[in-house]
């Protein structure tokens, strides 16, 4: 055997899963076609939250006057704005780099295939043949078209995150279809470069995952900020001209410059030999067992490729614990609940389940709420809009989601998930101290709110 | 500053109970002061300073149960402060000592493959079986019982008691998944978890229509929980069968007066179970395959008959041991067992003076039980159940008598003691029970 395990994909699941195997002892390689870090490093997480930022910014300084504040007109470079981006992807592509070299895990540039081997599939790179004692498939996933009815990227009219990501020039209009993450978080950014955007939605409110509060709030911030919603709109066909696409929908017809095809993901299951194997695939996603195991006996799939929530935390968790379950080190019995960010403005995060889907699931609930209206710090720092939403199980006391929509609240959903992590019931969140002013104390607020004994309001 | 760690008494010791401290914080202590008392699977043992030294902390507080072995229990401040027991101080069996000097380096031989993870109550004994992993029991190492704050909450709503119940979250802490498996209602639990961890159900005694209410519970105590595990492991995983045999005494009872008058200006008294206890041990010397132990590396054949004599004392059963009785007089049996049945009875015994016996007698005679069927106590190859002494219709020679009969039932290991053999052991013995002259030979 060539190693303990050949990892394919160095993206957040794949990359996070060799340094663990390589912290456990096992001699570890990672195969990857095309930048280490994956997606979410190269064309993902990270790029979109350099746009983001400098859309916030950018949008900031036509409320300089919110502050007391004036500056000259203001504008931007796009050419500099996209490079600043790329600049920050390059960096921290670099930084994997060097980390799979310290971890000591060697790194396969190239397309990964699997063979039927025994015990365990081999790996073929190239002209190379890889022996290893366990594979983990960790290719990711890649946007969802529907090249039928003209939801197809041709890098022109019609992009996908990826196309989004590195325009020539930032477009006037823009129809985005889809109101998921992906979708909002280039609405939103395009939105304050000052496009004229329209989200198509076939549900029947924005960012459907999360909790109906928080999507109205969402779509009531949006909308305030000039962006526009087509809710329970069905994409009939999308066309494309010179000029422009346009985009028809059961009896409306929508024109723009550009449209982003934000309707889901799906996996990277084609093409690495896993009919031949006969590995189980669903809906487009490798099928695995609670520790990554798929039906192939030592083959594993971690992250996108095995399904939903398609999130780099999630893939990267995956990653550790199927590493650990292999190196004989299971990981304690832990409920961890996969925390959900949305990095448009506001900010939305979410962890655990939402109202309804608590109730669906047969939990009496007491449910609190705290505006950043009636928080010091929010209205010092003029980011007033939003709220905290706490759901607890009124039987026990167990905190089952929490949903925020505002300034930060990314940053600020881990203390949530800290808390249904260590399972705390709403006494240990209202015994906890929240420093004060902090936009935190929201979170405090919104779990004395759920018992009636909100302070601040 | 230096911890004073749970010592181990006795070479199979895994956790005991810290039955009282004599101390308080903030106590000067010098050598051979009593600072604690410490309750394991069988006897209490008194631990004592050896040197002096400030108490600066008192870690496992005062009837903590299920304290594993090298889990720190005290605090001293001083330097070189140690302790050890006065098995230590007297010791009969160095690996003992040595153990009890140092107990870091004794507890990797303490908690060996056979350690166990924590017992349960009945009403979810955890299937020793079904639990791979030995986490250690969080409660072991502080009186707190790790567990998170639903889980509290969860098992007080439920009635169920923490500490009996095993965790499986990080460093053994109680998870809600635990409380809910401990319940009964297990939802589907982290598959790798149920696999390596899930203990076996037993159902509770309200779901086995036992109202809650309508009983006392009285906690295990260390002896309760040996007892069970031992008595449970030895009943399924040993292949026993009986051997019964009736013997005549009046001979036997005949001699143990004769020797009790030429005893009398001496202070003991001569037992009937004495009696039996000397001639088990010259009918083992006799037929000395009854006197071995099963091994999977082979047959231990023992040199001594180290006699165990089960003795009932309150809250369970203990077995102190005559070492190599065949080589002892009537007399001096007569007063070592009357020792260590007073001993055992005020739980002073040390573990060498119970542990490593070779072969058992339980004697129920007194309470009038004519026969039973004792289990065997591992790893020896019989153990001897003797039923009372009674006037019995015999026939001798054709003609109806009157003899004082007791019935013997030897259980058999019969790994080690086949029929013949525990059959060849009963008929020397039996010889001796009914001709006593010949256990001088």
């Amino acid at each position: 055997m060539d190693f303990d395990i050949v990892i394919i994909g160095a993206g957040p699941g794949g990359y996070v899963a060799a340094i663990r195997a390589s912290q456990l002892g096992l001699k570890t390689a990672i195969v990857e076609r095309e930048n280490l870090g994956g997606v979410c490093l190269n064309w993902g997480c990270i790029p979109t939250k350099a746009l983001l930022k400098s859309g916030e910014v950018y949008e900031q300084l036509g409320h300089l006057g919110d502050y007391g504040l004036a500056a000259g007109e203001r504008s931007y470079d796009f050419t500099k704005v996209i490079e600043r981006s790329r600049k920050v992807a390059k960096q921290l592509n670099s930084g994997v780099a060097f980390l799979m070299k310290k971890h000591k895990v060697e790194v396969i540039m190239g397309e990964a295939r699997l063979e039927k081997g025994s015990p365990t599939p081999k790996v073929i790179v190239g002209d190379r043949t890889i022996s290893a004692k366990h594979v983990i498939l960790a290719t990711g996933a890649r946007a969802r078209t529907i090249p039928a009815i003209g939801l197809e990227p041709d890098g022109e009219r019609v992009w996908t995150y990826r196309e989004a990501m590195t325009p020539k020039t930032a477009p006037k209009s823009m129809i985005v279809i889809g109101s998921g993450a992906i979708g909002i978080e280039f609405a939103s950014f395009y939105r304050a470069l000052g496009a004229e955007v329209t989200v198509i939605e076939a549900m029947d409110r924005v960012l459907p995952v999360e909790d109906e509060e928080v999507s109205k709030a969402a779509q009531k911030a949006f909308e305030k900020r000039g962006l526009k919603f087509k809710l329970s709109a069905k994409v009939q066909k999308l066309t494309k001209s010179k000029t422009g696409v346009t985009v028809e929908l059961e009896g409306e017809k929508l024109e723009a410059e550009v449209a982003i095809v934000a309707v889901g993901i799906t996996g990277n299951v084609e093409d690495l030999g896993l009919e031949a194997l006969g590995v189980t695939v669903e809906k487009g996603h490798v099928v695995i067992d609670a520790v990554g195991k798929t039906n192939v006996p030592g083959l594993y799939a971690i992250g996108d490729i095995a399904g939903p929530p398609w999130l780099a935390h999630k893939a990267s968790h995956e990653g550790v614990h199927c590493v650990e379950a292999i190196a004989g080190h299971p990981t304690p019995n832990v409920h961890a609940p996969i925390p959900g960010c949305t990095y448009s403005d506001p900010q939305i995060a979410s962890v655990g389940l939402t109202e309804a889907a608590a109730k669906e699931a047969g939990h009496e609930v007491k449910v609190g709420r705290f505006p950043f209206s009636a928080n010091g710090k929010a209205i010092a720092s003029g980011e007033t809009t939003g709220f905290v939403k706490t759901v607890f199980n009124a039987k026990t006391g167990a905190l089952l989601g929490a949903h925020m929509i505002g300034a930060e609240v990314t940053e600020m959903i881990q203390g949530f998930a800290l808390a249904i992590t260590l399972e705390a019931t709403e006494e240990d969140l209202m015994a906890t101290v929240f420093p004060h002013p902090t936009m935190s104390e929201a979170m405090h607020e919104a779990s004395l709110d759920a018992y009636g004994r909100v302070l601040h309001l | 500053m230096t911890d004073i760690l749970m010592p181990a008494l006795s070479p199979t010791m895994e956790e005991g109970t810290l039955a009282k401290w004599h101390v308080k914080e903030g106590d000067t202590v010098s050598a051979g002061d009593i600072i604690a008392e410490i309750e394991t699977d069988k006897a209490t043992m008194e631990v004592e300073a050896v040197d002096e030294g400030v108490v600066e902390a008192i870690l496992v507080a005062e009837g903590s149960e299920g304290v594993k072995v090298n889990a720190p229990i005290a605090r001293l401040k001083g330097d070189g402060a140690s302790f050890e027991t006065p098995a230590a101080q007297a010791p009969q069996d160095d690996a003992v000592s040595k153990e009890v000097r140092h107990p870091e380096e004794a507890a990797p031989a303490a908690v060996s493959k056979d350690a166990k993870p924590h017992p349960a109550p009945p009403s979810q004994a955890a299937g020793e079986t079904g639990a791979t992993t030995e986490a250690p029991h969080p409660k072991a190492e502080v009186e707190r019982v790790m567990a998170s704050p639903l889980a509290r909450r969860l098992a007080q709503a439920a009635g169920l008691d923490l500490k009996a119940i095993k965790g499986s979250g990080p460093h053994g802490r109680v998870v809600k998944a635990d409380v809910e498996a401990a319940r009964g209602k297990a939802p589907a639990a982290a598959p790798q978890a149920a696999a390596s961890a899930a203990p076996r159900q037993v159902q509770s005694l309200e779901q086995m229509g036992i109202a809650p209410g309508s009983y006392d519970l009285i906690p295990l105590d260390g002896m309760r929980k040996t007892v069970a595990r031992r008595m449970t492991d030895s009943f399924r995983d040993v292949p026993h069968f009986p051997l019964n045999i009736d013997l005549e005494i009046d001979n036997l009872l005949a001699a143990r007066g004769r020797i009790n008058a030429m005893l009398k200006t001496d202070d003991v008294r001569v037992s009937v179970n004495d009696l039996v206890i000397k001639a088990a041990a010259m009918a083992l010397r006799r037929v000395p395959e009854a006197n071995a132990s099963y091994t999977p590396e082979g047959i231990a054949m023992h040199h001594h008959a180290d006699v165990a004599m089960a003795v009932a004392v309150p809250g369970g059963l203990i077995t102190p041991i005559i070492r190599a009785a065949e080589t002892k007089g009537l007399a001096q049996i007569a007063r070592e067992s009357k020792d260590l049945a007073t001993r055992a009875r005020d739980k002073k015994l040390k573990p060498d003076e119970y542990l490593g016996g070779t072969f058992t007698v339980s004697n129920l005679g007194m309470y009038g039980i004519k026969s039973f069927s004792s289990i065997i106590n591992e790893p020896q190859g019989a153990i001897m159940s003797v039923g009372a002494g009674e006037q019995r219709p015999v026939v001798k020679n054709g003609e109806l008598k009157i003899a004082t009969v007791m019935s013997v039932t030897l259980t058999c290991d019969h790994r080690v003691v086949d029929g013949a053999t525990g059959a060849k052991f009963l008929s020397a013995f039996k010889a001796m029970v009914e001709d006593p002259a010949t256990m001088l030979v």
